[in-house]
C-alpha cells in the first residue's frame, strides 16, 4: 500500500458504516438488561447494603442509575441463596427508608437488624433495605416486583401521602427509564393508564435502544462496578455534608396540595398500586406503614403540617388509607407521629439517626404483635 | 489534551499529510504549534492570563533563541518572517476580543494596544539580547537561572500564591482571593527544560545554529507541550527538514500509537481513577488489603495516564513526520530501581543526568570524593530535584529522597554482586515484585499532599493503622 491508496473520504465512509452498524446491532440485541446482571458485587466486592443511589458519586462512591437488574445485582441480597435459618424481611419505600443523610449503620433496616429478632419458628429475622430515594408507589411496586425472586417472608412498606397522587406515579426517573417493566405491571395488575409510561410522554422506547442513546446507561453500569472498589475500601455509600439546609419550620400560608381540592377522594390516590403490591406479594404478608412526618408549630402551622402537606390533605389521606386498609384487610400501621419534631433533617420525612431509632422502636412492637417477631 | 483536541490535531495531520507537496511542513508545524499553545492553555483565574501565559511561552522561546544565536549569525529572511508571524499572529489573536465569541483562547484576550506594546518591548528585548547578550556565559547563566526561577515560583505554593496575588492586583482583581493554582501555565515544566537545555548547550558550545521558526516549533511543539517527552533540539529540528509524506506505513504507525495512547489514558487510567489512592480515599480506608488495592490502582493509573499521553504525543508527532523519543519502556517489569528509572519518564531522567547529575559527579570526582559518596550525593540530590520539579513541597521531596536512597542502595548492592551469576527466574520475579512495591510505596508521598496523610496510609498499609 502506498500514499495514493489512502482516501480520507473512504476512511470516513467506513467509519460511518461501522458506527451505524454497531448502533443497529446494539439496538437489536438490547444487551443492557443482561449486562446489568454482570456484577463484581457479592464476589470480588461486597454487596451493597442498600440500592445504588448518589447525587455526588465522587464523594459517596455511589450513583443513580436506571438498570433495576444492576441495582439488585449490586445489593447484598443477590449475594447468596436464602439460608434456611433466615426469616427474610424486605423494607421498600422512599428516601426515608433508603436513609437519606444517614450512614448505613443508622438506617431503619440497621436499627431493626440490631434488635436481633427471631420468628416464631426460630429463624433469625434479617431486614434488607430496598428503599430508593424517589417517592412513588409505582416505583415501589416495580422494586417489589423485582425483589420477589429473593423469597421474602415479610414486606414492610413505609410510605407517605406524597407517593399516592396519580400524577406522582411516573415522576420517578427510575420509573420513566423502565417503561417496559412498568407497563408489564400495569397490564398484569390492570392499573390505570395514568401509570403506564408507554402510554405517556415517556413512550417510544424502542427508538431509544441504540448504543448512542444508551451510552449513558451503559457507562452507568460500568461506573457502578468501579465505585464498588471505593465503597468496599471505605464502607461509604452516602455523602453527608457537614451542613445542609434544614426543612422549613415556618410555613407558607398556602393550603394547596398539587391540583387536588378538599376533600380528598379515594379515587385521587393510587390505592390500586398498593393493592397491586399486595397481589404481587401473594402469600407474603405486607405491612403498610404511614411513615413519620414533621408536624410544624411555626408560622401558618394551623394551615399546614409542614412544607409537604396542608393539614386538610394529610388528614384526609390518613383517614382514607386507614379505611382502605381496613376494607381490604391489609396489615397497616400509622406511625405518623413516631418521631419527635427535632429528629427531622432536610425534609419533613427524613429522620436523624435518633428519629430512626424511635420509628424502629414503634415498629418493633407491631412486628411483635402482628408477626410474632421477637428478640 | 482533551479528546476533542486530540481528534482535531489528528485530523490536521491527516489532511496536511497529503498536502506537503503544496505546503511547507516546517511552517505548518510552526503555525500550528504557536496557535495550539493558546488553544491548549486552560482558563486562568487571573484576568487575561490564558492569553499572556502562552504568549510568554512564545516570547521566552524567542528570547532564548536570540541569546543562543552563534556569534556572527545574522537574521535570515526566514527568521524575520517568523518574528513577524509571531507578532502579527499575536495581534490578530488579540483582535478576536472584538468577535462575539472567543475563538482560540479560554477567555477574551486583552486589549490589542497592550499586546502591541508588549510585543514591541519583547522585540526590543530580543534585539538587545541578540546584540549584547548573545553567547556570553554570564548572560546565559542568568537566563538559565531566570527560567528556573519562574519554574520555582510556579511550583512553590507560597511563591505562587504571592505571584498570583501580585498579578491579580495588576489586573484589578482582589488579591486576597489568590491561590497557588490561579495560573496553570500549560507545559511550562517542559518548556523550561527545553529552554535550559538550549541555554546550557549554547554555553558549552554544543548548540548548532537554528532558525527562529524551527527553534520556537521545538520549544512549543504541540503534541509534546502538555506532558512531554522532552526532546533534544539537535534531534528534533533536522526532522522538520526531512522529506515527509504521510503514507500507509506512517499512518499505521501513528494510528497504533494513538489508539494505544487513547486506550491507556481514556480507558485504563480513567477507569483506575475511580479507586486509585487519593487524599479522600486514603483518609477513609482502614483496611490494609484495600489500602494496597488503592495504592496498586494508583501506581497503574499514573503509569497509564502518563504513558498514554506519551503514546498520543508520539502518535501525533508521527502524523506530522516527527519521531518523538520514547518516555516509557515497561517500567513496572524492571528488576531494580536503576532499571526502573531507565524506563520511567526516560527523557526527564536523561535531562537531569545531562544537566545535573553528570556535572555534579564530575565536580565531586575532581575534588577527590570517595566513589560511594559521589554516587550517594549525586543520586540523592538528583532524585530530590526530580521530586521538587513536580512541586516544591515536602512530600515531593520525600518522594525524591525515597528514590534517591533506593538508587544508592541498589548501586552499592549491584557493585557488591559484580561477577555473581545471573539471578534465577524466581529471583528475577521477586526482584520485579520488590521493585514495584518499593516504587508503589513511594507513590504514597507523591499522591498525598500532607505528611500526616501519607503516614496514616503507610501505617494502614503495614497493618499499623
Amino acid at each position: 500500500m502506498d500514499t495514493q491508496n489512502i482516501s480520507p473520504l473512504r476512511l470516513l465512509l467506513k467509519a460511518a458504516v461501522l458506527f451505524v452498524g454497531l448502533n443497529l446491532l446494539f439496538a437489536a440485541l438490547n444487551p443492557l438488561p443482561a449486562l446489568g446482571q454482570l456484577s463484581l458485587y457479592n464476589s470480588l466486592l461486597p454487596g451493597r447494603q442498600r440500592l445504588p443511589y448518589g447525587d455526588d458519586p465522587q464523594r459517596s462512591y455511589n450513583l443513580n442509575l436506571y438498570s433495576v437488574e444492576a441495582m439488585f445485582a449490586s445489593h447484598v441480597l443477590a449475594g447468596a441463596p436464602k439460608p434456611a435459618d433466615e426469616f427474610r424481611v424486605f423494607v421498600i419505600g422512599d428516601s426515608s427508608v433508603w436513609g437519606f443523610l444517614l450512614e448505613n449503620k443508622d438506617t431503619l433496616t440497621a436499627a431493626l437488624n440490631a434488635a436481633h429478632l427471631h420468628s416464631a419458628d426460630g429463624r433469625r429475622a434479617v431486614f434488607y433495605n430496598l428503599g430508593h430515594p424517589t417517592i412513588s408507589l409505582t416505583k415501589d411496586l416495580m422494586i417489589l416486583d423485582e425483589a420477589m425472586q429473593y423469597q421474602p417472608d415479610l414486606i414492610l412498606w413505609p410510605t407517605t401521602l406524597e407517593a399516592f397522587p396519580w400524577d406522582k406515579q411516573l415522576a420517578s426517573p427510575l420509573v420513566q427509564n423502565n417503561p417496559q417493566r412498568v407497563s408489564a405491571l400495569v397490564a398484569t395488575y390492570k392499573l390505570p393508564s395514568a401509570v403506564d409510561p408507554l402510554a405517556t410522554i415517556y413512550g417510544a422506547p424502542l427508538s431509544n435502544l441504540s448504543l448512542i442513546r444508551q451510552r449513558r446507561n451503559l457507562a452507568d453500569l460500568l461506573r457502578l462496578q468501579l465505585y464498588g472498589f471505593a465503597w468496599a475500601a471505605t464502607g461509604i455509600d452516602v455523602h453527608i455534608p457537614d451542613e445542609y439546609e434544614r426543612h422549613a419550620v415556618d410555613l407558607a400560608a398556602d393550603e394547596n396540595y398539587g391540583s387536588l381540592q378538599p376533600p380528598l377522594q379515594p379515587s385521587q390516590l393510587a390505592f390500586e398500586v398498593l393493592a397491586a403490591g399486595q397481589q404481587r406479594a401473594g402469600d407474603v404478608p405486607v405491612l403498610i406503614i404511614n411513615e413519620p412526618i414533621f408536624v410544624g408549630h411555626g408560622a401558618n402551622s394551623d394551615l399546614r403540617y409542614n412544607s409537604f402537606y396542608p393539614r386538610w390533605a394529610y388528614d384526609d389521606y390518613r383517614s382514607l388509607l386507614a379505611a382502605e386498609a381496613d376494607a381490604q384487610g391489609w396489615h397497616y400501621i400509622d406511625l405518623w407521629q413516631a418521631a419527635d419534631n427535632d429528629e427531622f433533617t432536610n425534609t419533613p420525612i427524613h429522620l436523624t439517626p435518633q428519629g430512626t431509632l424511635l420509628l424502629a422502636y414503634e415498629l418493633l412492637q407491631t412486628l411483635s404483635t402482628q408477626f410474632d417477631l421477637n428478640p | 489534551m482533551t479528546l476533542q483536541q486530540i481528534f482535531v490535531f489528528a485530523a490536521l495531520g491527516l489532511l496536511a499529510g497529503r498536502a506537503y507537496g503544496r505546503i511547507s511542513r516546517p511552517w505548518l508545524l510552526f503555525a500550528a504549534s504557536a496557535l495550539a499553545v493558546f488553544w491548549l492553555q486552560p482558563a486562568a483565574l487571573v484576568r487575561g492570563f490564558d492569553f499572556w501565559l502562552p504568549a510568554a511561552s512564545l516570547g521566552l522561546a524567542a528570547l532564548v533563541w536570540a541569546l543562543t544565536l552563534p556569534a556572527g549569525a545574522s537574521l535570515t529572511r526566514e527568521d524575520k518572517l517568523a518574528a513577524a508571524a509571531l507578532a502579527v499572529g499575536g495581534l490578530l489573536l488579540a483582535a478576536t476580543r472584538y468577535l462575539p465569541t472567543v475563538l482560540l483562547t479560554a477567555s477574551r484576550p486583552p486589549q490589542v494596544e497592550l499586546v502591541a506594546a508588549l510585543a514591541a518591548a519583547l522585540a526590543l528585548l530580543a534585539w538587545l539580547a541578540g546584540r549584547f547578550g548573545r553567547g556570553r556565559a554570564a548572560v546565559l547563566g542568568a537566563a538559565t537561572l531566570a527560567v528556573l526561577a519562574i519554574l520555582v515560583a510556579l511550583k512553590a505554593e507560597p511563591l505562587a500564591r504571592g505571584l498570583n496575588a501580585g498579578l491579580r492586583s495588576l489586573s484589578g482583581q482582589d488579591p486576597s482571593l489568590a491561590t497557588a493554582f490561579d495560573l496553570n501555565w500549560l507545559g511550562f515544566s517542559y518548556i523550561a527544560f527545553r529552554l535550559v537545555h538550549a541555554l546550557r548547550d549554547r554555553a558549552a558550545g554544543r548548540l548548532a545554529h537554528y532558525g527562529l521558526r524551527d527553534f520556537v516549533t521545538y520549544i512549543v511543539f504541540f503534541p509534546a507541550l502538555a506532558a512531554g517527552p522532552i526532546e533534544r533540539v539537535e534531534r528534533f529540528v533536522p526532522q522538520l527538514h526531512e522529506r515527509f509524506l504521510l503514507g500507509a506505513a506512517e499512518l499505521q504507525a501513528a494510528g497504533q500509537r494513538l489508539v494505544t495512547g487513547l486506550f491507556m489514558k481514556f480507558v485504563l487510567a480513567d477507569v483506575l481513577a475511580y479507586f486509585a489512592l487519593n487524599p479522600a480515599l486514603g483518609a477513609q480506608t482502614t483496611s490494609t488489603l484495600w489500602m494496597w488495592v488503592l495504592l496498586v490502582a494508583y501506581a497503574w493509573r499514573i503509569f497509564f495516564d502518563f504513558a498514554g499521553y506519551t503514546h498520543i504525543a508520539i502518535g501525533l508527532g508521527l502524523l506530522f513526520g516527527i519521531r518523538l523519543p520514547e518516555n516509557f519502556a515497561r517500567p513496572y517489569s524492571q528488576p531494580n530501581l536503576t532499571a526502573f528509572w531507565n524506563s520511567w519518564h526516560i527523557t526527564l531522567a536523561q535531562w537531569f543526568r545531562a544537566y545535573f547529575f553528570n556535572p555534579l559527579t564530575r565536580y565531586l570526582r575532581t575534588h577527590k570524593w570517595p566513589v560511594w559518596a559521589v554516587v550517594l550525593v549525586g543520586q540523592v540530590s538528583t532524585m530530590a530535584l526530580i521530586g521538587l520539579w513536580h512541586g516544591v513541597t515536602l512530600n515531593f521531596l520525600i518522594w525524591g529522597l525515597w528514590h534517591g536512597v533506593g538508587l544508592f542502595v541498589h548501586s552499592q548492592f549491584a557493585a557488591a554482586r559484580k561477577g555473581a551469576p545471573a539471578p534465577a527466574r524466581w529471583q528475577h520475579v521477586l526482584s520485579v515484585l520488590g521493585t514495584f512495591i518499593y516504587v508503589a510505596l513511594g507513590w504514597v508521598w507523591f499522591v498525598l499532599p500532607q505528611q500526616a496523610q501519607a503516614l496514616h496510609v503507610l501505617r494502614v498499609l503495614f497493618g499499623l493503622g
